[in-house]
């Protein structure tokens, strides 16, 4: 009790890119207690909804996450798409799915490097981002965009890729997996790695569940849950296992986040296999009238879209609950009982994106 | 160990990295840089104003210009999409760094069609 | 398999009976968001192995009050201190509660102000 003292962290840290900031009570170097304190970068994007109208806030929901901008503006076509009643095309749907995984891919690679900056591993942290850097070639090459794809609108994409180009993209993937087995190899193997993951961060599977935790977060914690069974898009043809590690610690959801990146390769190959042809883009016509809550799955975990129309064509409310929000109640009570210097890597294994909670 | 063996490929290895300023970027075809248009097929419809999100582009009919403002501009090619006479496309190089916010104004010779052709001869 | 969903209308006074349910139930807090409209419409959102229930309750845009639900789901403090930042809703007793510090903004409930229904015009 006698050495109780408050330490600020953020918003502005050497390993933690993102403006959080946290109140950390201290007894010697145990945590005790943390209070997160957000909104340095609030935006207020949900009220714009009430002046842009329906298919021009397509390109603003995509600016919501600058990392998982294509799955946002998806999600936010497919809330609309189902007040309409809109059923796309099958390309579209394909399309888009390749488009999401690819993003998903990118999203874990920035995340590994990022992981491995926290626990100053900085050559780890280049080779992961040096083949990042790949994949993103291949989604500028095919959307026009490095990170806001600007591909989905409302009623289909908005690009075609011919079936030339899909077969070269999925032999130079094929090259891109083989590249990434010697990166997260050293995830699996490397000492110390294992040193600064194993048994920190711990979070039981109760109060995962409870405390409303979602993706990697919550599969690290050995709860089976993945917004893609729901089948939208593409993925009502394809079977997706969730990934679930029982470890319940920061070296279960780096692994959760790792075998992701392989069952993605494993998606765009099906994907790719079974791409129908076909339009990509249906017209549109008339404005949404109704409400739906959308469910997908981002790379950071279950995000939720919140959609009504009042027949004109300004909605009425469009709410976004992203992942990151929802994992932060979890965090605070991964963060009972660790050690000072594990702070930013237990923060990190949430994967946050405060710009993306706040909004 | 492990990492010893990447480490080891990327010392013998060319960089990973392009020697910027020495070797141009060689951009993707359909990358979105910056808008271009085309004046001679603009008819000044202003459709593109109206649908672009950030409100960067001007068309002023009476001093028949059409104007961009580049820092404006979130390259997201609606107007593209939507200009109903294809004059609009997306370049792929992006819109070089300035320290002042660029306005980019182009004159169109458009010539609206003339609206009262009948009363030039007085019914007989 | 996409899961199913229903809105269920309660009334104000019974939330906390209804989340207690929901809890018992087994069931996990998916979200909780406010729209204004000419009352102030909220949903919670709960989601179990049989599906996803929201909530909906109506409450007056003037000087809103509810319970807290952070002593059935702790998690729920994040979002009823942004409806209480954003919409204005007086939320008692939360577990965690900024007092109108979560989100720093300029103006007091910014979500809850302003005309939202009637003759919105087009930007100009």
């Amino acid at each position: 009790m006698s050495n109780r003292t408050i330490i600020p962290f953020g918003p502005q840290h050497p390993v933690l890119p993102e403006p959080i900031h946290l109140d950390l009570v201290v007894e010697d170097e145990r945590v005790i207690e943390a209070i997160p304190s957000f909104g340095f970068i609030h935006r207020g994007l949900e009220r714009l909804v009430e002046k842009k109208d329906f298919q021009e806030f397509t390109f603003v929901a995509e600016r919501v996450c600058g990392i998982c901008s294509f799955i946002h503006g998806m999600g936010y076509c497919q809330a609309v798409e189902r007040v309409m009643g809109i059923t796309l095309p099958p390309r579209a749907d394909y399309l888009r799915t390749f488009w999401a995984e690819l993003s998903r891919i990118h999203s874990h690679l920035l995340w590994m490097g990022l992981v491995a900056d926290a626990f100053g591993f900085e050559n780890l942290f280049m080779n992961s981002w040096r083949i990042r850097e790949n994949i993103l070639d291949i989604v500028e090459e095919t959307t026009g965009g490095r990170v806001i794809f600007g591909a989905a609108k409302i009623g289909g994409t908005r690009r075609d890729v011919t079936n030339d180009k899909l077969k070269e993209i999925g032999r130079t993937l094929k090259t891109i997996e083989a590249e990434l087995h010697a990166i997260t190899d050293v995830f699996e193997q490397d000492y110390s790695v294992q040193q600064r993951l194993r048994g920190i961060g711990i979070l039981s599977r109760e109060d995962a569940f409870d405390l409303g935790a979602v993706g990697p977060t919550l599969r690290g914690s050995g709860e089976p849950m993945d917004a893609r069974c729901e089948g939208y898009a593409a993925y009502r043809d394809i079977e997706v296992e969730p990934i679930v590690e029982s470890d319940c610690d920061s070296y279960a959801r780096c692994m959760v986040r790792i075998r992701e990146i392989y069952q993605s390769f494993d998606i765009i190959r099906q994907v790719l296999c079974r791409m129908p042809d076909g339009e990509t883009e249906i017209k549109v016509k008339g404005y949404p009238n109704g409400e739906h809550f959308a469910r997908l799955e981002q790379p950071r975990g279950e995000v939720l879209y919140y959609v009504k129309g009042n027949g004109t064509k300004h909605l009425d409310r469009f709410r976004v609950r992203t992942p990151t929000f929802a994992n932060i109640p979890p965090l605070l009570k991964m963060l009972q009982g660790c050690d000072l210097p594990d702070v930013p890597v237990i923060v990190l294994t949430i994967d946050p994106c405060i710009s993306c909670a706040e909004r | 160990m492990k990492m010893t063996y990447v480490a080891l490929k990327s010392l013998f290895s060319s960089p990973a990295t392009a020697n910027y300023p020495a070797e141009p970027k060689t951009y993707y075809p359909g990358t979105r840089g910056h808008i271009v248009l085309e004046v001679s097929t603009c008819t000044l419809c202003k459709i593109c104003e109206i649908r672009c999100p950030t409100g960067a582009i001007q068309v002023d009919r009476e001093g028949k210009a059409w104007s961009i403002e580049r820092m404006k501009c979130i390259q997201c090619g609606f107007c593209v999409d939507s200009c109903p006479r294809k004059c609009l496309s997306n370049d792929p190089q992006y819109t070089s760094p300035a320290s002042e916010k660029i306005t980019d104004r182009l004159d169109v010779p458009y010539e609206p069609p003339k609206r009262k052709p009948k009363p030039e001869t007085p019914p007989a | 398999m996409e899961t199913p969903q229903e809105i269920v209308t309660i009334a104000s006074s019974d939330l906390l009976a209804k989340v207690q349910e929901q809890k018992d139930a087994g069931h996990r807090l998916v979200q909780i968001c406010a729209t204004t409209l000419e009352q102030l419409e909220l949903s919670y959102s709960f989601m179990g192995k049989e599906g996803i229930t929201h909530l909906r309750l109506l409450l007056p845009r003037d000087q809103p009050s509810l319970p807290s639900i952070t002593d059935i789901y702790f998690g729920a403090f994040a979002y009823e201190n942004e409806m209480h930042d954003l919409f204005g809703i007086d939320i008692r007793d939360i577990r965690v509660d900024y007092k109108g510090k979560f989100y720093k903004i300029s103006e007091p409930a910014p979500f809850n102000a302003g005309c939202l229904i009637p003759t919105r015009k087009q930007p100009s």
